[in-house]
Parts: C-alpha cells; sequence; structure tokens
C-alpha cells in the first residue's frame, strides 16, 4: 500500500484516520528529546514553571542526532528506544503532545494516554540514521543546547518514513506479535 | 625489541572509530544481503532494504550509519616482544577517540558523574580491554556500541547441574526481551563460562568474530547454528516487526570456569553491528 502523505500540525481528526499499521510520509515541524529533555520538561511541570516548549499539537522525536557535516541540516537522526521515555509521556500528552516517534513497543499507561487523548505514536526504523538524516531539511537547537545531542532541536522533515505503531484508539501493532508470549520486562 | 610509538596507535585508533562509523561491518552487509533475498514478508523486506541502503549512504556521505555512534570498545592485543614508547597507552587510545568523535561529526554519548549526568565532550573514556600476547605485533579492534542493544543484554549464573536445554532457553529469552528496542536483526555475542566478570567480557570479544566465518570450536559452532534456527523461527523479523530474519549470527565463546558455577552472558548487538580492525 502507498503510504499516506500528513502534514504537521495534525488535526483531531487526521490522527483518528489513522490505523495501526499504516506507512505515512510526515512533512512538517517535529521537536527531538529524549532522557534528559524529557526529565527536565517533567521536572518544569511539576515546579508549575511556564513550559519552555508549546506542546499543544506538538511531535516530539526521541532521537539525538550525529552533528551536520558543514553545509548540511543534521547528521544521523535515528529513533532512540521510546520505553525509557514511559514515565514521562502521559503528563506531556496532557499538555498537548499530539504524537510521537520512536522506536520500540510502549507502557501500557502510555497507551492508555494515547487513547484518552485521541494521540497517535509513529515508528521509525532503527539504525537507518544516515538515510533519516536526508529527509530533514532544516535543524537548530531551540532548547536546553547545554545538553548537546540531548537538547531539543526543532526539525523540519520532508516524507519523514513512519509506521504507525500505537493508534488512537489504542491499538498496538506488536500486540499480535507471535514471539511475545510473555510480558516484556521493561 | 621492535618498538611502537603510542602515537601510532593514537592514528589508528581514529582512523579505525572513522571507519567503523561510516562503514558497516562487510560480513553484517552480506548478510544482510542474503537475508533480503530469504524474506517473503513485505515489511520485512522494504526495512532490509533500507539499513542496506543506508549503509550505502553512510559511506558515501562519510555520515553515521547510526546516530548512536556508541560507547567506543578498544580490544588491544599488544605482542610481549613489542616496546610501547612515546607515553601512556591509555591515553593515546583517548585521544585517538577524542580526535575522531570532535572531528569526524560523530556524537558524544559519554556522560561522567552519573548523579549530574555531564557529557564528558570528547566521547571519551573508551572501554579499553588489553590483553598481552605471544609475538611482536598490536592488533586493534574498534567497535562502536550502541546501547538500544546493550540495555537489553543479560548474564546469569547457572548452577554447575543446569542442561544445555536451560542454557538455551534463557538465550531465547533474552532476545524475546530485546523486541524492537535493541534493532533487529540482531547479532549475539554470548559468553559461557570463566567468572562473574569474565562471562560478559567473552560475550563482548564474541562479537569481533565475522558473522560468516565459522567458530572453530565444533561443539560451539553446532550451537550457534542452533541458536540462530530457533531465534529465526520466532518470526520476529526486522525491527521485530515479522519476518524470517531476527538474528544475523550468534558467536559464542566459552573459557573454564569453577566446579560450582556455570556463568552465561549474552551481549545483544543490533543489525548496525559496527567495527573496524587493524594490526600493527
Amino acid at each position: 500500500m502507498k503510504p499516506k502523505k500528513i502534514r504537521t500540525p495534525l488535526s483531531s481528526a487526521e490522527l483518528r484516520a489513522l490505523k495501526v499499521g499504516d506507512e505515512v510520509l510526515l512533512c512538517g515541524v517535529i521537536f527531538t528529546a529524549r532522557d534528559a529533555a524529557h526529565k527536565r520538561l517533567s521536572d518544569i511541570l511539576k515546579s508549575g514553571h511556564r513550559m519552555p516548549l508549546d506542546l499543544n499539537g506538538a511531535v516530539i522525536y526521541y532521537a539525538g542526532p550525529t552533528p551536520p557535516r558543514p553545509g548540511k541540516a543534521i547528521g544521523s537522526c535515528g529513533p532512540t528506544t521510546s520505553s525509557r521515555m514511559d514515565a514521562f509521556t502521559p503528563e506531556l500528552i496532557r499538555k498537548g503532545l499530539s504524537a510521537m516517534i520512536g522506536k520500540g513497543d510502549r507502557s501500557m499507561d502510555v497507551r492508555k494516554a494515547i487513547k484518552a487523548y485521541g494521540c497517535v505514536y509513529f515508528l521509525a526504523t532503527g539504525g537507518i540514521g544516515a538515510l533519516l538524516s536526508t529527509k530533514v531539511k532544516k535543524a537548530g537547537a531551540i532548547l536546553f543546547k547545554e545538553l548537546g545531542p540531548e537538547a531539543i532541536y526543532k526539525l523540519e522533515v520532508v516524507d519523514f518514513p513512519l509506521t504507525v505503531g500505537i493508534d488512537s484508539k489504542g491499538r498496538d501493532i506488536y500486540d499480535k506479535a507471535k514471539w511475545k508470549k510473555t510480558q516484556r520486562a521493561s | 625489541m621492535k618498538k611502537i610509538d603510542v602515537s601510532q596507535i593514537r592514528q589508528t585508533v581514529r582512523e579505525l572509530c572513522l571507519k567503523a562509523n561510516f562503514e558497516l561491518r562487510s560480513d553484517i552487509l552480506k548478510a544482510l544481503k542474503g537475508a533480503l533475498r530469504k524474506e517473503t514478508n513485505p515489511r520485512a523486506k522494504s526495512i532490509l532494504n533500507t539499513i542496506i541502503e543506508n549503509a550505502r549512504i553512510a559511506k558515501s556521505e562519510r555520515l553515521a550509519i547510526c546516530q548512536d555512534t556508541g560507547i567506543v570498545i578498544v580490544h588491544i592485543e599488544v605482542g610481549q616482544d613489542v616496546g610501547l614508547v612515546g607515553g601512556s597507552l591509555h591515553k593515546a587510545i583517548n585521544d585517538g577517540v577524542k580526535e575522531a568523535y570532535t572531528k569526524g561529526c560523530l556524537r558524544k554519548s559519554v556522560v561522567s558523574d552519573h548523579l549530574l549526568r555531564k557529557n564528558t565532550n570528547t566521547n571519551t573514556p573508551a572501554i579499553i580491554h588489553s590483553e598481552i600476547v605471544r609475538g611482536d605485533r598490536v592488533k586493534i579492534d574498534v567497535s562502536p556500541k550502541g546501547f538500544g542493544s546493550e540495555n537489553k543484554s543479560k548474564m546469569m549464573m547457572f548452577k554447575p547441574t543446569a542442561s544445555i536445554r536451560e542454557i538455551k532457553d534463557f538465550i531465547i529469552d533474552v532476545v524475546k526481551n530485546a523486541g524492537p528496542d535493541a534493532c533487529p536483526p540482531f547479532v549475539l555475542g554470548i559468553g559461557i563460562g570463566g567468572t562473574f566478570e569474565i562471562a560478559p567480557g567473552l560475550a563482548k570479544r564474541a562479537l569481533l568474530r565475522p558473522i560468516d566465518k565459522k567458530n572453530p570450536d565444533r561443539r560451539l559452532a553446532k550451537l550457534e547454528k542452533e541458536l540462530i534456527g530457533r531465534i529465526n523461527a520466532l518470526g520476529m523479523g526486522p525491527m521485530a516487526l515479522g519476518g524470517k530474519t531476527t538474528v544475523l549470527g550468534v558467536n559464542i565463546l566459552d573459557y573454564p570456569t569453577h566446579i560450582a558455577g556455570l556463568p552465561v552472558a549474552v551481549n545483544m548487538s543490533c543489525h548496525a553491528t559496527r567495527g573496524a580492525s587493524k594490526t600493527l
């Protein structure tokens, strides 16, 4: 099946139209955030301070790119393991996050939050950061720059190839996996 | 006595770090291409195709194969008839890593001070395993190791009476538990025997063997073949989205152990299992 083209900001109707297993090509703006950035965002939320990043309708990409070669927008930039962000994800979803991009499966709490708020979790293929870098047209660190590769980068992507891992109904692509007979430990 | 200046080691480590990060190991690439020919699952084929295409782009553009350019594992075998001169060996290795990672646009992923998680900004220190061997050569293996797979590695202290079946089941469970997070198709490094610190070291070193090169130990070669069959029969496939290709290679190293125990370690490695080697 031909991948569906979608563009940020993703409307509620667009998100709901995506079904688990669908292949999409994403265009528009996404923000990188991985472990350290999630911890900081979560600490800011807990402290009651103003969020430095507008999460409303935002798409977060769990990634920490390599530095760009001169003249390039970004270096290698594939996804990191999403489950490490699970503990922080529901609170970000409640703040308006519309979609996440990463690799691997998610906790039950994340699935519930995705379903409750009509979000989508996308899978990107791990270990193909060089190829994915060709889909990023602009990139710049916008927050927590001192974290280096763990800073929040704003990326403008074109035809970024993704698969719907968990859809807005909470259906998970790994549910039917026959290798997954037992609940995986985190 | 043959003398090698450590500046030559520094330069070699730098070159190997760059090569390992930009050029996928030829044995791994060959295995991926072989797997692609056998796969029938459309999604698995598509993922394998993108992995192979990624390796091509990385090599031609001098871009990291994976953004997780890892913590650098250096195995160095120093011949006992070699004199290393010109300074500290460990400093030379770390300087080589630092030069490669700062000048080669590679990600600096090493943090010190585990409470503050402060990035050292040089990707050092490297993990250095050195061994004194016979002869007058110095062999250096550089393996940048990503943590998506490293995090899924496990070890178990079995009872000495454990059956081979229990050990195989443990290995299969480690693979199942690794799932998509460790980026299948995997390469498994397995260490059997020794002591608590030796088994994981063997597992790590086992990953250095090209996966198209047969284990010289016939018993282990047989066990490897059986494990490859069982793991691929799981149907996990590339990125655990289904398919015949769950593992590209299983490499085992063993060592004698104590009558009271049987340590077994499984070092998970991803489809971007990287490495480069040079002998001086």
